[in-house]
């Protein structure tokens, strides 16, 4: 919970974060190696210097460092779990919804579990996506089209497996579909930055929610194109938030188009947890203000009203998140740093 | 070769070496629209006196597009080989995830297609050079309208004015002239045959109507490559922990080796 100077409560939902092991006893090859060392680039070039952590802490952060940093030195009241597998750089993956599950079950108010599904997995592939479904009751899963399966590289929403695949989330009720779009590892013959099989989904598939993860950056043009004219198309602004730091006037830039073609009512807050932290993003997030000639030029404001439905209110929407009721059930159950131990624990028991 | 024409060559390289410096200048980041050897992506030079070269070639991640590593590679190639005493090419890619590939594709002579057979049957590199030429004509234009807006330039005043009147603007601020030489460059290439200074990158007028939408268009296109541009210098320098203290590493400094060093270290480090 993030309060205003004016003693107003803002409720936070983090629509982006992750629980991974990139340590090396879990990377497979070079690959896994050399991702995490990317990962860390990211944390290292757009954190402010206090809150770059050692490298080794980076690799395998754990769970008990992650519920502190959201909920106990951060702002959010609740955040959602988007998984990266990546089975084939990493020995047990590198963030899955089972590890994710057991911050989950000791926490059921503070996480939104996703789940994760692969066209190329065929048949298979769906049957996981039920058991995901009665399982954990996940509303949502994050695509990673950029992956790699033996030898593809990637794919599309536009394949045929994916429409397969899509056509069942609608029919379990999986209706948010996060789909990482922006800066990413190797568009080969694949172009894994462009967002143009967005456009199609949406279109095709008008009760899903397509959550387009970094705003499709650096294709901003093509994704706010699109968004326009889908309006079942959302930002999410993980990576392009931090620069709010390094490059404000750039995020100024940023954030003005999207204010201008999405509107308030269509981005959501994501802190990429572990790569930047929501203490320092959601303090500079709320103390930032967009600079007058932005506001005349564009018509737009990011204003405490659009600040309120991105850092939680959108998200809220998209997963059925009764904001009142859940924040009394949050205060009123609110695990303190006394339960450390346990989260050790919780740690020790997905292997950290 | 005898002795003392050996003893000769110390100089003689370091002056090559500069040659091949200064021709790598020309070759950019068709994504950045900035020179390799600006962005930092020249490791070191290596001239011998067979006029054969080996350059040293970084990027700011393992996982950098392998089209636009292949492109660049390829692009430093030709343009180090049309330096008249040049024998030899080698363009080392360090520390990316198709370093052998690449190394072993350009060293073969090989097209992009036929390194990447398996990968990117459908890759048109061409096509992508072209792409982002256009958005590097449109960045350029952005920044020369934008100048001349800040100067109080009425719309209309820029829509008429033509390129042997922009070509000839007095210009006193060195990076403002610098930006106008390289839209004229640029212009040459793209915006069709008319005497407008500004139209769009195929050629089509922009009109007092259009202009702000135009305009808007140019501002997208910026906006992304900036997000490129400052991603891509923080990763290269978290990567290689070697920020640039007084500006950009300078020609002494390549020629020294003391930037190659530095990044051989990182290369260790990468491999352990």
């Amino acid at each position: 919970m993030f309060k205003t100077a004016e003693g107003e409560e803002i409720f936070i939902i983090d629509g982006h974060t992750h629980l991974w092991d990139g340590s090396k006893a879990n990377q497979k090859n070079i690959h896994g190696a050399q991702f995490i060392d990317c990962f860390y680039g990211y944390h290292t070039a757009l954190s402010p210097k206090e809150y770059v952590w050692p490298k080794e802490k980076f690799d395998n952060y754990g769970a008990e460092t992650m519920y502190n940093d959201l909920f106990v030195d951060g702002y959010d009241d609740m955040a959602i779990f988007q998984p990266t597998y990546l089975k084939d750089f990493y020995v047990n993956g590198f963030n899955t919804i089972e590890q994710n599950a057991v911050l989950k079950e000791k926490y059921p108010d503070r996480f939104i579990l996703n789940g994760a599904w692969d066209p190329r997995d065929g048949e298979a592939g769906i049957e996981a996506l039920h058991e995901q479904v009665e399982k954990y009751k996940i509303k949502g899963c994050k695509l990673y089209t950029a992956e790699w399966k033996g030898a593809s590289k990637g794919w599309k929403l536009t394949d045929e497996w994916a429409q397969r695949y899509m056509a069942e989330c609608v029919k379990l009720g999986v209706k948010n579909i996060h789909v990482h779009k922006g800066p990413t590892i190797l568009p080969l013959n694949r172009d894994a930055f462009d967002v143009a099989d967005i456009d199609d989904a949406a279109t095709s598939f008008p009760e899903l929610n397509f959550i387009v993860e970094h705003c499709g950056l650096p294709r901003l043009d093509d994704f706010c194109w699109i968004a326009v004219q889908e309006p079942n198309v959302y930002g999410g602004l993980a990576v392009a938030l931090p620069f709010i730091h390094s490059r404000p006037d750039y995020f100024n830039q940023v954030i003005s188009e999207l204010l201008f073609w999405l509107g308030p009512d269509r981005l959501l807050y994501g802190s990429d947890y572990g790569i930047w932290s929501p203490k320092w993003l959601v303090e500079r997030f709320m103390a930032h203000e967009l600079p007058d000639t932005i506001k005349k030029d564009k018509g737009v404001d990011l204003n405490l009203e659009a600040k309120r439905k991105i850092l939680g209110l959108n998200a809220a929407k998209l997963y059925d998140i009764d904001v009142a009721t859940h924040r009394a059930r949050i205060t009123g159950s609110a695990p303190a740093r006394a339960e450390e131990n346990t989260m050790a624990q919780v740690a020790e028991a997905i292997g950290d | 070769m005898s002795t003392p024409a050996f003893a000769d060559a110390a100089p003689s390289s370091a002056a090559r070496a500069a040659e091949v410096w200064a021709s790598l200048g020309s070759v950019t980041d068709p994504e950045l629209d900035e020179p390799v050897t600006e962005l930092r992506f020249v490791t070191g030079i290596e001239v011998d006196a067979e006029g054969r070269v080996h350059i040293g070639f970084r990027l700011p991640t393992y996982w950098c597009a392998a089209n636009f590593a292949f492109l660049m590679a390829d692009d430093m190639r030709a343009a180090v080989s049309s330096l008249p005493w040049v024998r030899q090419v080698t363009v080392d890619l360090r520390d990316h995830m198709y370093s052998d590939t690449i190394n072993q594709g350009l060293a073969r002579g090989h097209s992009f297609k036929a390194t990447f057979a398996e990968e990117a049957a459908d890759e048109d590199l061409d096509e992508l050079r072209r792409t982002f030429r256009i958005k590097a004509y449109q960045r350029r234009q952005e920044a020369v309208i934008r100048h001349l807006l800040d100067r109080g330039w009425a719309v209309t005043d820029i829509l008429d004015l033509d390129l042997p009147h922009l070509a000839t603007l007095p210009i006193a601020d060195p990076e403002t002239l610098k930006l106008r030489d390289r839209y004229l460059e640029i212009r040459r290439e793209w915006g069709g045959t008319s005497d407008n200074a500004f139209t769009s990158a195929e050629g089509e007028p922009v009109t007092p109507a259009t202009f702000g939408e135009y305009l808007s268009l140019l501002r997208r296109v910026r906006i992304n490559t900036e997000f490129n541009g400052h991603l891509c210098r923080g990763l290269l320098q978290a990567r290689y922990d070697d920020a640039p203290t007084e500006g950009e590493p300078t020609l002494a400094d390549f020629i020294a080796g003391r930037v190659a060093k530095r990044e051989m270290g990182g290369h260790d480090q990468c491999r352990k």
